[in-house]
């Protein structure tokens, strides 16, 4: 009896850090909080609300884990106007055209020609609606829903509280399987506390220089480790300047690349090609005017 | 000695401690539900829920829905389960009364007797340096009676009417507002498929009824709060009166007055009698002429009733001079915040009409980087030009 207590217990205590191991076996080096509230999405069919700075992995945990379970991804990339014909379902108007002209030529009328054009067939299925009529439960990635509007939010309460779908011609499309949410916003708008009451929550912030590091070691394995830690300390130290846009772990890679592109060993070595790098990290005009070759330079050589 | 907070004996188990967790955490502003606690005893089944910090991070995925919550959740939680080994007693809290700090009405103990106690009347508080200072304790508070008008006086019924003509149109230039979604009309722009399909059944297949689509109009929500602080009592008379009549002409419209605190008064200006509603609107104004903390008032209003008032649709109106004694930053703070809201921010500052302004007072300067349209008012005539502005918005 004790026994069995103690290996349920050890199954429980393996899951999140399993999930973390895979996931950095494809590439993500997640955080024990993340771990910890993607584990408790899978297991609690929770939808998983990610807010964090652009740049700091949301999409890609999303990406990573949908090649960990081994099944598909669906993205629904959220936009103002965003409404049910392009997020759940469209008809097929085309076709059901065709259809109605084809079946009047044949002298078919009535119900059976409405019953066919209203039909499976004809319906477009969209994201959503192609999320819960999955036979595998797929991650539904509903990627920066603070770019759609209130009304569109209120669509997603139904979907992600029933996970089902009420087409007035065809009747209620019930789900499958249960897919897993992963949504993903950057903070530019307040999300309703309805929507983030169904969710469980975590803050990405931008990884630590551990962190960092096991990233660019997992994504640029041919880099030499003091290079890399070069390159984790500059991006750290200059996410500390005052920055327009600070440098995601996305720029990071992009540096790094850039780096091993041009041959270069040492950061410190040449600031003209550290500086004509650096068009990586920074992406705006005045942060470029900012960061001239001299407070590049510095960084590197405090950094290093 | 164990961090960890001890449970009286005589507590109920696990769910209750939960559920006085879940309180403890509602108790500090966070908004959770009564489904909440049941997700949390599931969530701990699925960690190991004998080690602080997987509960912690467990809990925090459950209870958490926004970055600042997040961040306060570890000191709450360190409050609650790591109480030093101390025994809590109650895990369930008795029920009281909530302590609603939302709603200041000059019905309230605090401001009924403003025309008695001197320290009630002090202008800026508890903590402000007339109350603290001697003389001068008593040299404000005489003032601040002075300054203490009824607004009646300095608002006239045709002016209501006139402004409320005002707020009309304004509303009016505002509703102009396509939405990006269409819906069925007569008159669209573009043909609604699924429902001329629909009816070309009828016809056999021959789509001869064409059916259209188009943008609505969206409606937009006007929310005004109005400085009614001693260096903008020149000017106050105007925006009362639009106030007023805004309140009148459009039934979705919010309206708050602040000084040194912030009152809603959009309850008030649905009274019926013009005249009655704008004498409520000065009891309600109680410390009306006094100081302004704007940078604190609109803190307040953020943090308060604009999470329930305020969304992407609402056109945010603040008329102020800038004047702030407290500091800038908080202006800055509070209107960053409004922002994410979604909503629109315009500020009418009476002063933008004197030539050769400039607005280099440090709350309005800090103001600047936040506003939609930043702009002269001083008359109702202005309010009234400002209406192709709106409807460019």
């Amino acid at each position: 009896m004790e026994r069995t207590r103690h290996s349920i217990k050890a199954e429980h205590i393996m899951i999140w850090t399993d999930l973390k191991f895979a996931l950095a076996g494809e590439g993500y080096v997640a955080s024990d909080d993340l771990a910890v509230a993607l584990q408790l999405a899978l297991s609690l069919g929770r939808p998983l609300l990610l807010e964090g700075a652009a740049g700091v992995g949301k999409t890609e945990i999303a990406r990573t884990l949908s090649i960990v379970k081994d099944t598909q991804l669906l993205r629904l990339q959220c936009y103002e106007g965003l409404d049910a014909a392009q997020s759940i379902y469209e008809w097929n108007y085309q076709r059901q055209l065709l259809t109605i002209r084809a079946a009047a030529e044949d002298g078919e009328t009535g119900k059976a020609v409405e019953d066919r054009i209203f039909s499976r067939d004809f319906l477009l299925e969209r994201p959503l609606l192609a999320a819960i009529t999955q036979d595998t439960p797929p991650v539904l990635l509903i990627d920066e829903i603070d770019r759609a509007d209130e009304e569109f939010e209120a669509y997603l309460l139904e979907i992600l509280s029933d996970f089902q779908v009420s087409i007035p011609e065809l009747g209620t499309i019930k789900a499958v399987t249960r897919p897993i949410v992963i949504l993903t916003s950057n903070g530019t708008r307040d999300l309703s506390d309805a929507l983030r009451r169904r969710c469980l929550y975590t803050y990405v912030e931008y990884p630590d220089r551990a962190t960092e590091l096991a990233i660019l070691k997992a994504r640029c394995p041919e880099v030499e480790a003091r290079l890399a830690d070069q390159i984790v300390g500059f991006v750290q130290r200059l996410r500390e300047e005052e920055l327009e846009k600070t440098p995601g772990v996305a720029e990071m890679l992009d540096f790094a690349a850039a780096l091993m592109g041009l041959g270069i060993a040492d950061l410190t070595d040449d600031p003209n090609v550290l500086h004509s790098t650096l068009t990586t990290l920074l992406k705006t005009q005045s942060d470029q005017a900012n960061v001239t070759r001299e407070v590049a330079g510095r960084i590197a050589g405090k950094a290093a | 000695m164990s961090r960890i907070t001890k449970f009286a004996s005589r507590d109920p188990g696990p769910a209750a401690r939960m559920a006085g967790f879940i309180a403890h955490l509602r108790e500090n502003g966070l908004r959770l539900g009564v489904a909440e606690a049941d997700i949390a005893m599931a969530a701990l089944t699925h960690v190991d829920a004998i080690h602080p910090d997987e509960s912690r991070r467990a809990l925090r995925a459950v209870c958490t829905g926004c970055k600042e919550e997040a961040a306060q959740f570890d000191d709450l939680f360190d409050s609650y389960w790591m109480d030093m080994g101390r025994v809590r007693q109650k895990a369930v809290p008795t029920a009281k009364a909530p302590a609603s700090d939302d709603v200041h009405s000059s019905l309230d103990a605090k401001g009924a007797d403003a025309g008695a106690a001197g320290s009630a009347t002090a202008p800026d508080g508890a903590d402000g340096e007339a109350a603290s200072d001697g003389t001068g304790k008593l040299i404000a508070t005489e003032q601040r009676n002075l300054a203490r008008k009824d607004l009646r006086d300095l608002v006239s019924p045709e002016e209501i009417a006139e402004a409320e003509d005002v707020a009309r149109r304004m509303g009016a230039a505002l509703r102009d507002q396509g939405s990006r979604r269409r819906i069925a009309a007569r008159k669209g722009d573009r043909l609604h498929l699924r429902k001329t399909i629909r009816a070309s059944l009828a016809t056999g297949g021959e789509p001869v009824r064409l059916l259209r689509k188009k943008r609505p109009d969206r409606t937009r929500k006007i929310v005004a709060l109005c400085d009614v602080s001693g260096s903008m009592s020149v000017y106050s008379q105007v925006f009362l009166a639009f106030l007023a009549g805004l309140m009148r002409a459009d039934t979705t419209a919010d309206a708050y007055l602040f000084h040194t605190r912030l009152v809603r008064i959009t309850e008030a200006l649905r009274d019926k009698d013009a005249m009655r509603a704008v004498g409520r609107m000065s009891l309600m104004a109680d410390g009306f002429g006094g100081g302004s903390k704007i940078g604190p008032s609109l803190m307040r209003f953020t943090d308060t009733y604009a999470k329930r008032f305020v969304d992407g649709r609402s056109v945010v109106m603040i008329l102020s001079d800038g004047y702030d004694t407290e500091a800038p930053e908080m202006i800055d703070q509070a209107l960053e915040k409004l922002r994410k809201r979604g909503c629109k921010v315009i500020w009418l500052n009476p002063l933008k009409g004197w030539a050769d302004y400039e607005p280099v007072a440090a709350g309005m300067s800090a103001a600047l980087p936040h506003l939609d349209i930043f702009k002269a008012a001083n008359t109702l005539a202005d309010l009234a030009s400002l209406e192709k502005d709106l409807a460019t918005l």
